[in-house]
């Protein structure tokens, strides 16, 4: 008997051991430290954005009281309303008009400010930042004074030309004008300050090389800039796309979505629909739709970046 | 194809000179190289002939037509860059044949340019590739075949082999020789690397301070340079220039080197020498080739002396001996055989028919 004990004594504590050091290489591991390093990361988005987004699933099967599971019941009813579509096509018109301008302005400035020599440069970016830094609730309200039907400084200026005076926010395609414009104006910034980093990054002797093989200006920016700087293109469009299709506070304080709600975006209709009509399944439900139409943007735009990141 | 001329260039940058007046002028079919330091203004001076930099003064021709004012893509002239300044989101071929369908020549003319150019460099295979697919070497060569291909007047090379391994250099050395041979396009090649000035050029500018120091065959250069920069920069390793004064002996003129070592020269440099100032500093300018271990049987004009080396290099073929003579440090070439050790005494022989007289103040070779 004494003589078994002594043999299990040696292997009980063999296993013991191992079972200490298999937990301490699995702490040990990197991709489990990296785990747990990102953890709080992890547990701050379950909280804020997929406990919201399922919570909104959730509330989008509801009717009206959330007192009843409808199904897709909300949604067949959107697809109904005269309403939704107008808001589908000017989500679309804003996000997509506004991208363009802010991209290509963007593009342009950032050409003009990469030609200008060291210390002057940095001036430059820092007031056409400005912009983009102020809170656009607050540049918001500046330019809301600026469109003011009865003290317009735009209409004022204009008087000196005999044009006016403009309905700026009064009128459908005047109110979708200005929404544009104020977009345009708080997002070309973004674009400048990356189009300026990606072309800083062109070598120059790949324009000096082109200058030779016999590339006029603009041949450079086709054959050169572009191609050079297609992967940022595509990323700040994407991110652009997204944030602009999303807006809320520029349409929110400039028209609140009218005249007639002809300026209203998802997140704004929503907002009407869900909290100041009380019909938060159905503004829950309205929101929901921006999913699908971001994620095949999303889809077709990175998978080319993946292509070309592959590529080189 | 087309001749090169360079009339007192200059070019400014606020108030620094880097190029001071040049005038430099390249025969049609030559390959001629620029070589110097870091800064002596060759780089700046193929950029003013590629139309890369504005000149501030003089002129600039290609073919007999000024082109000063002409921008870079009408000099008719094809550039290969250090860091080869290949497009990274075109292929091979589609690098190659860029100037080319810029200008609309047909494509089927294009695609036989290409070929025949991808052939002459042997890069074939590669036509399909990314520049990022390919080694250095081969990115060489691709920046050649784009060169190639718009068969232009004249070839400008900037440093292009700058950042390739030693090996490599050597092997796209002989490529770039190859292939001039081949074409015959007028070359323009800066480099700071004078092997390479040496075997590549009918003609080698040596360039310092802005200035052209000396233009001429890479044997003229060697053998008979006009200055102190051109002898101690052409040459591995470098030549030795030692301080000496000149002495009247019994009716013969002798170097003086070092209280202890004076030499006889040979008649005809006393008689070359005889006119100087006995006043004058002086330099003597010697290669280490002509600072070898002494035979037995000595010819005219070689002179012996004995000193301590203080290190030496065995190179295999040669071996390379430091010592230092009145606190001047030396360089010789010995045979592998003749017994050189670190520390040890040897008995030396000066070849004073190579050698050169230098004045120290003017760094002019006498």
């Amino acid at each position: 008997m004494a003589d078994v004990v002594v043999e299990r004594g040696p292997v009980a504590r063999a296993t013991g051991a191992r079972k200490g050091s298999s937990l301490r290489n699995t702490l040990g591991r990197k991709s489990t430290v990296a785990f747990l390093l990102t953890l709080p990361l992890i547990l701050l988005i379950a909280l804020l954005v997929l406990y919201p987004a399922f919570y909104s699933l959730y509330l989008a099967t509801l009717n009206k009281a959330m007192t009843k599971f409808v199904g897709l019941g909300n949604f067949t009813f959107l697809f109904k309303r005269e309403t939704f579509w107008m808001v589908v096509q000017q989500s679309c018109i804003f996000a997509i008009t506004a991208v363009i301008f802010k991209a290509l302005i963007g593009f342009i400035v950032a050409h003009f400010v990469h030609n200008i020599p060291g210390k002057k440069q940095r001036k430059w970016r820092g007031m056409l930042l400005v912009p983009w830094v102020i809170p656009p609730a607050m540049s918001t309200l500046a330019w809301l004074w600026l469109f003011d039907p009865s003290y317009s400084a735009f209409n004022y200026t204009l008087s000196f030309f005999g044009v006016g005076p403009i309905p700026w926010l009064g009128d459908t395609f005047w109110a979708r004008f200005s929404v544009i414009l104020v977009n345009v104006w708080y997002g070309a910034p973004f674009f400048l300050i990356m189009y300026l980093a990606a072309l800083k990054s062109v070598p120059d002797q790949l324009y000096e090389a082109a200058s030779i093989d016999g590339a006029n200006w603009w041949q450079k920016i086709w054959h050169i800039t572009l191609p050079m700087m297609r992967n940022i293109i595509a990323i700040t469009t994407l991110f652009s796309l997204i944030v602009t299709f999303a807006n809320f506070d520029i349409v929110r304080i400039l028209t609140s979505g009218g005249p007639l709600d002809t300026t209203h975006l998802f997140a704004t209709w929503a907002f009407q629909v869900g909290i100041q009509s009380s019909d938060i399944p159905l503004g829950a439900c309205v929101s929901l739709f921006m999913v699908p139409i971001l994620a095949v943007a999303a889809i077709f735009i990175l998978r080319d970046v993946n292509k070309r990141g592959n590529e080189a | 194809m087309a001749d090169v001329a360079l009339r007192k260039v200059v070019k400014r940058y606020d108030d620094v000179e880097a190029v001071r007046g040049i005038d430099l002028d390249i025969a049609d079919h030559e390959f001629i190289v620029l070589v110097g330091p870091s800064g002596c203004g060759k780089s700046t001076t193929l950029r003013m002939i590629a139309g890369l930099e504005d000149i501030s003064d003089g002129d600039i021709m290609i073919g007999g037509d000024v082109v000063n004012d002409v921008p870079p893509k009408d000099r008719d002239i094809a550039m290969v860059f250090q860091n080869y300044a290949l497009y990274p989101h075109m292929t091979v071929a589609e690098n190659m044949s860029f100037g080319l369908r810029l200008k609309h020549y047909p494509k089927a003319e294009i695609k036989a340019r290409v070929t025949e150019a991808a052939r002459l460099l042997d890069i074939t295979d590669l036509i399909d590739r990314k520049p990022k697919q390919l080694s250095g070497g081969q990115r060489q060569r691709v920046a050649m075949g784009r060169a190639i291909v718009r068969n232009p007047k004249v070839f400008l090379f900037d440093e292009p082999l700058s950042n390739l391994d030693a090996k490599l250099r050597v092997q796209m050395r002989i490529e770039i020789k190859k292939v001039h041979q081949k074409v015959r396009t007028t070359t323009v090649y800066v480099t700071h690397d004078q092997v390479e000035a040496m075997t590549l050029a009918d003609r080698v500018v040596v360039m310092n301070k802005g200035k052209i120091e000396q233009i001429g065959t890479p044997n003229e250069l060697y053998h008979k340079p006009a200055t102190r920069f051109v002898a101690g920069f052409i040459g591995s390793p470098a030549m030795n220039f030692l301080p000496c004064r000149l002495e009247d002996v019994g009716g013969t003129l002798q170097l003086r080197l070092t209280d202890r070592i004076a030499f006889a020269l040979p008649a005809a440099r006393a008689a070359r020498y005889n006119a100087l100032p006995r006043t004058d500093k002086l330099l003597l300018g010697i290669r280490p080739e002509h600072l070898t271990e002494a035979h037995a049987h000595l010819g005219p004009g070689i002179e012996t002396f004995d000193t301590v080396l203080d290190v030496t290099e065995p190179m295999g073929m040669e071996t390379l001996v430091y010592f230092g003579l009145d606190g001047t440090p030396v360089c010789g070439r010995v045979d592998p055989n003749a017994g050189a050790k670190d520390g040890a005494p040897m008995r030396l022989a000066m070849d004073l028919n190579n050698m050169h007289l230098l004045n120290e103040e003017t760094g002019a070779v006498l």
